[in-house]
């Protein structure tokens, strides 16, 4: 137990990310609600997203600028890899609601107990 | 051909469709998008086609994006792995094509076929991108690509269930591709960096470290649950059945594929061999392929609705190809990229001939199909091939990789793994004869119109594929040897 205060402070981020990525991942299998799964969905990715930006980071690190002044860099690297993944991440989301929508057009609900029980009756 | 083309032919096999998709947006026409579809279908193929020679005759290619020098840009890598897998996503994508327009008219409003068109190539160039990349997070990328337009094409089926299949493999689908960039994350972490050939020389110093095996375990459940393994399939069988006919085609006899081929990039280059020893994963695949070959095949002979019995039967496949995998041996790998080749021409075949069914009497109900030997004979006679391929009767592709898949097996003297599959074979033989008896051993029922045949467009290219599963089956020297030599690479270490 005394290791670990000592070394909570130090691994902060990644502990954050351990516990949105739980939060996000749970919210995706316990909830019946189509919109609140979307949004566990994002949880899920943005804590990827905060693990590569940590990992880069250094302590005192600049931006990637060229100047003599700057003795240590932050690697910049995971930062545009999280760019692109961010555009991703958007896309899922914009596509994901985009389905429910039709879905809600479509069966009139947005749970996922009721949407079940529907397509039970469908076949 | 100029020889400056011909240089940037890797990067041609990924621009092309991926600049052909936003044409079908622009024209609007479902004619015209069905053309520029059609093209660069081909044209993909025709480069696949040069692209294998070239690495057969001259070995891999490296073609440098932006002429960025390797492990800084993104590196394309064409060895006989992925010349070989894109060789089978353009040869189903070109044939599809072709039979396509009737049954998307059929079955799509007619306002959104372009669409369908658009998705498509979307999809297509993100497959062809996942093979032919040579770095772990451009990976990822290719990945979300053909993810995201496959969410699409599945939601664009006609009953309402296509959406809540749609949005449930999106959902599953994101978790995987997620897991799988943790996986390059903790990766990235201990080597600094993400080409996969770098990877491959850099991982062996920290292989033994709890990230990396972490990261190992990320990237498997990621691209798990892309393939459809055994626990992580549960997305699978409604989105194959309610996706439109021809994306489930499509869909069926690729995106599994390419999920295999990233498994194998993983594990054999990326990792090496070395890697099962310190974490028993190969034990851990084998079980669950067991468990997917012998349970869903059993589930599928439950089916009534025959989309979905292929479905299940195509988890059952997968399982083939993972516990070919699982055996770490050249001949278990030559088994597994083998089926790859051989399962996409059987499942292409099948899925068509449902389309063409479907195409006619409006339903893939097993119990609708009655009589239907009768009034659509080389429809089901195509089927009745194909399933045959499916079970693995001699002289059709699917007896040639059970052949190479109990070869591997004998060799490690896995007697019950070899006794396994030619159970789960004879369990294919039931759910498949389950259909014959209906479509030729029953009578159309009275109340039902007579049906004919479908057109010449929809069954020259079904017959096309099933042809091609007689073919290779008889001559299957091109296949064996290309499977055996990237079999043999893939061990070897790095390609």
């Amino acid at each position: 137990m005394m290791d670990l205060s000592v070394e909570i402070p130090g691994l902060f981020n990644y502990w954050i990310v351990i516990i949105l990525m739980m939060a996000g991942f749970y919210i995706v299998i316990s909830h019946g609600n189509l919109v609140k799964k979307i949004v566990g969905l994002n949880v899920f990715q943005v804590s990827v997203f905060t693990l590569y930006i940590s990992m880069s980071k250094i302590d005192g690190g600049a931006a990637p600028i060229l100047d003599e002044t700057i003795k240590s860099y932050s690697n910049p690297l995971p930062h545009v890899l999280i760019l692109t993944a961010i555009v991703v991440g958007v896309a899922t989301t914009a596509l994901g609601l985009a389905l429910i929508v039709r879905i809600r057009d479509a069966y009139g609900t947005i749970e996922e107990d009721d949407i079940i029980e529907l397509e039970r009756t469908d076949t | 051909m100029s020889a400056t083309l011909s240089a940037h032919l890797p990067a041609l096999q990924v621009v092309l469709p991926l600049i052909a998709a936003p044409f079908c947006v622009i024209l609007r026409k479902s004619a015209a998008a069905w053309f520029i579809a059609l093209v660069f279908s081909w044209v993909s193929l025709g480069i696949s086609i040069m692209l294998l020679e070239q690495v057969l005759t001259h070995g891999p290619i490296s073609y440098l994006l932006g002429s960025w020098p390797a492990p800084w840009g993104i590196e394309y890598k064409v060895d006989k792995l992925s010349a070989f897998i894109m060789l089978i996503v353009t040869s189903i994508g070109s044939i599809t094509m072709i039979f396509a327009p009737k049954s998307v008219n059929l079955e799509i409003p007619k306002d959104r076929v372009y669409l369908f068109y658009t998705m498509y190539l979307l999809t297509f160039a993100g497959l062809l991108g996942i093979t032919i990349t040579g770095d772990a997070f451009n990976l990822f990328v290719f990945l979300e690509i053909s993810s995201l337009s496959s969410y699409v094409l599945i939601s664009l089926g006609s009953e309402r269930n296509a959406l809540t299949a749609a949005l449930r493999y999106l959902i599953l689908g994101t978790v995987g591709a997620t897991f799988y960039i943790i996986g390059v994350g903790l990766m990235y972490q201990m080597t600094g960096t993400l080409n996969i050939a770098d990877l491959a020389e850099r991982l062996p110093e920290v292989a033994e470290t709890r990230t990396i095996l972490v990261a190992l375990g990320f990237v498997t459940v990621g691209i798990g649950l892309k393939l459809g393994l055994f626990p992580l399939h549960v997305w699978l069988p409604n989105a194959y059945a309610y996706a439109p006919s021809v994306v489930t085609a499509f869909l069926a006899a690729t995106a599994t594929k390419v999920a295999v081929y990233m498994l194998l990039r993983v594990y054999f280059t990326i990792f090496g061999t070395d890697i099962f020893a310190a974490l028993p994963i190969d034990e851990f695949l084998l079980v669950l392929g067991l468990i997917a070959i012998v349970t869903m095949s059993g589930v599928a002979i439950y089916q009534n609705n025959a989309k979905r019995l292929l479905a299940y039967s195509s988890v059952a496949q997968v399982g083939y190809m993972v516990i070919g995998i699982s055996m770490v041996t050249a001949t278990g790998l030559t088994a597994t990229i083998l089926h790859l080749f051989n399962h996409a021409m059987i499942k292409g075949a099948l899925f068509l001939a449902l389309a063409a069914v479907f195409y006619r009497i409006k339903s893939v109900k097993i119990d609708d199909m009655a009589g239907l030997g009768k009034e659509m004979p080389y429809t089901m006679a195509a089927f009745v091939v194909g399933g045959f391929s499916l079970v693995g009767v001699p002289l059709t592709v699917g007896f040639i990789s059970k052949w190479y898949l109990i070869l591997g097996a004998l060799e490690k003297g896995w007697w019950p793994v070899a006794a396994l599959i030619l159970f789960s074979s004879l369990l294919a033989v039931i759910y498949f004869w389950k259909v014959i008896e209906v479509a030729y051993f029953k009578p159309r029922p009275e109340s039902a119109d007579t049906v004919s045949d479908v057109p010449l467009s929809m069954l020259i290219p079904l017959w096309v594929l099933v042809g091609a599963n007689i073919f290779f089956g008889t001559n299957s020297n091109l296949t064996v040897s290309t499977a055996m030599g990237a079999a043999k690479a893939l061990i070897g270490g790095a390609p």
